[in-house]
């Protein structure tokens, strides 16, 4: 279970001191194995949330726990090990380009493999099958030696799911999964999370900009505007009010309909 | 409604435009006054100059053939020895200067490392390490070492500062040290360039060798030297067409490398 309480994030800067904070006073629960999606407009502080989950922005004010293991306030060593439980996933793959899809794979494990063993690519044998488990798993059997430059958006993403699976995390942080893939792979994607979720009763806070994707695929969804959670339920409480309140001003009849899901994969 | 046009100029005050070519004018008259040019020596040394163009026609690598040889193996030599150094030494200081990896106080001594090295040209570096270790190939190792340290660790700094954030971001996620986030999310993204860097050096080097060796730094260069001091411009001239060859191989070899490195 992740629990962030006070999460408050001001970045400085020029105008630091006048500007309103990226977070501000941010209190969520994510039990385990739910799914959460994080919705808002550009600049809300989605990004700033979810890298503050994980201290690759470092949180002004607040508390952050992952199973009773604090993240907050430690040393590097402790960050190190809490980090290791956190799975994350980028809008761009943010894959080692010239790195084989095995390499992508098993950085997962760096966290839990010394610096010798992990400059020579000698993993241990638990690792290795466990990559060979989940590439297999995500479609992806066959792949191993190809350089992740050379694949396709949707599979580069298959990559870095496994890249965060293998880390056996207890919560995946998933950064706008969808954003650079056509529609239909994005489906495929959520489909794919959702589902690995699932298998291994994992949490995850998923920040998406596609509403209806979000509430074809995620139980809970939470708003966010201007560092601010405004919503926070199940997808079918989002009216057209809720998201103005979340977005401003706009039509939003054409968004809340129920988008019918395609079934050819 | 007028006919003609003609492009403003680029100083619009005329006053000033007018004085700025006055002043050029005056001052390069008087320069050229300082130069006492004197056409009879001209004329002498118009006859040598072409002895030594002449030379080119018929060189000779037979009569000094086991100094030349011994030059080139000494150059090469010292080429070699300089940049595998040179390069090792660079590397500790290109990770030190590149901003997006290093704290302030390290990122300003590395910075200060690599413009001292690359202040002085090479052949003032040899004067003074000719100077400190003697005639002969050490200063010469010593020299190109201490080029090639400015050279590739301010081009690797720049790489290093250009890489895709993102990529070290997510190295750093799954809780990896810093060194493994150096050798799994930096060095991919710099590698290929870094190697074809270092063979383009390698060929500057070898470039280079022939030079400093004229101020005592060993090598063909101080061969080059004896020969031109000996008046022996058929040897020069033999010497200068093996160097010629020689810089258009290496250099043919390191764009093939660099191509293959892609």
């Amino acid at each position: 279970m992740l629990s962030i309480a006070g999460l408050t994030k001001r970045y400085s800067g020029k105008h630091a001191a006048q500007s309103e904070p990226a977070l501000s006073g941010v209190d969520l629960i994510v039990p385990k194995g739910q799914l959460m999606a994080l919705i808002g407009p550009s600049g809300a502080g989605k990004s700033t949330l979810i890298r503050c989950v994980n201290r690759l922005v470092e949180p002004t004010m607040g508390r952050i726990v992952l199973d009773g293991q604090e993240v907050t306030g430690t040393g590097r060593t402790v960050l190190r090990h809490a980090r290791r439980r956190m799975g994350m996933i980028f809008q761009e793959y943010a894959l080692i380009e010239r790195l084989t899809v095995m390499e992508n794979v098993l950085s997962g494990r760096l966290g839990y493999v010394g610096f010798f063993a992990s400059w020579s690519r000698r993993f241990p044998r638990a690792d290795i099958a466990e990559a060979f488990r989940l590439l297999d798993r995500v479609g992806l059997k066959g792949m191993e030696d190809k350089r992740a430059d050379e694949l396709s958006g949707g599979q580069r993403q298959r990559v870095g799911i496994c890249r965060a699976l293998i880390q056996n995390p207890a919560l995946l942080l998933v950064d706008e999964p969808t954003a650079s893939l056509d529609p239909k792979t994005s489906r495929q994607i959520m489909r794919l999370l959702v589902e690995l979720c699932a298998e291994r009763d994992l949490a995850a806070i998923v920040n998406i900009h596609d509403v209806a994707l979000a509430q074809m695929f995620v139980p809970r969804i939470v708003g966010l505007r201007a560092g601010r959670v405004v919503f926070d339920g199940p997808p079918d409480a989002l009216t057209p009010e809720t998201l103005t309140s979340i977005y401003g001003e706009e039509d939003w009849s054409a968004t809340i309909r129920p988008v019918e899901d395609d079934a050819d994969e | 409604m007028s006919e003609t046009w003609s492009p403003p100029p680029a100083i619009r005050n005329p006053w000033l435009r007018y004085g700025l070519y006055l002043g050029a004018a005056v001052y390069l008259s008087l320069a050229l006054g300082t130069l006492h040019l004197n056409w009879a020596r001209l004329a002498e040394g118009l006859d040598r100059g072409w002895a030594f163009v002449s030379a080119f026609g018929h060189p000779d690598i037979s009569k000094h053939w086991r100094e030349i040889w011994e030059g080139f193996v000494e150059s090469l030599t010292m080429t070699v020895v300089a940049t595998a150094l040179g390069i090792l030494i660079s590397l500790p200081v290109g990770l030190g200067a590149a901003r997006n990896l290093a704290p302030m106080p390290l990122y300003l001594l590395c910075r200060g490392i690599v413009a001292i090295s690359r202040t002085f040209p090479e052949i003032i570096v040899a004067i003074l390490f000719v100077k400190m270790f003697g005639f002969g190939p050490l200063a010469g190792v010593a020299t190109l070492a201490f080029a090639t340290i400015g050279f590739m660790a301010k081009l690797l700094a720049e790489d290093i500062e250009d890489i895709d954030p993102r990529q070290v971001e997510a190295i750093r996620a799954t809780g990896a040290g810093p060194f493994q986030v150096l050798n799994y999310a930096v060095q991919p993204q710099v590698m290929a360039r870094f190697i074809g860097l270092s063979v383009y050096r390698l060929d500057i080097n070898f470039r280079e060798s022939a030079v400093i060796g004229i101020v005592g730094a060993g090598g063909i260069g101080a061969t080059l030297n004896t020969s031109f001091e000996r008046y022996e411009f058929d040897t020069a001239a033999a010497i200068l067409l093996t160097i010629i060859g020689i810089v258009m191989a290496t250099e043919y070899f390191s764009s093939v490398v660099r191509e293959r490195l892609r």
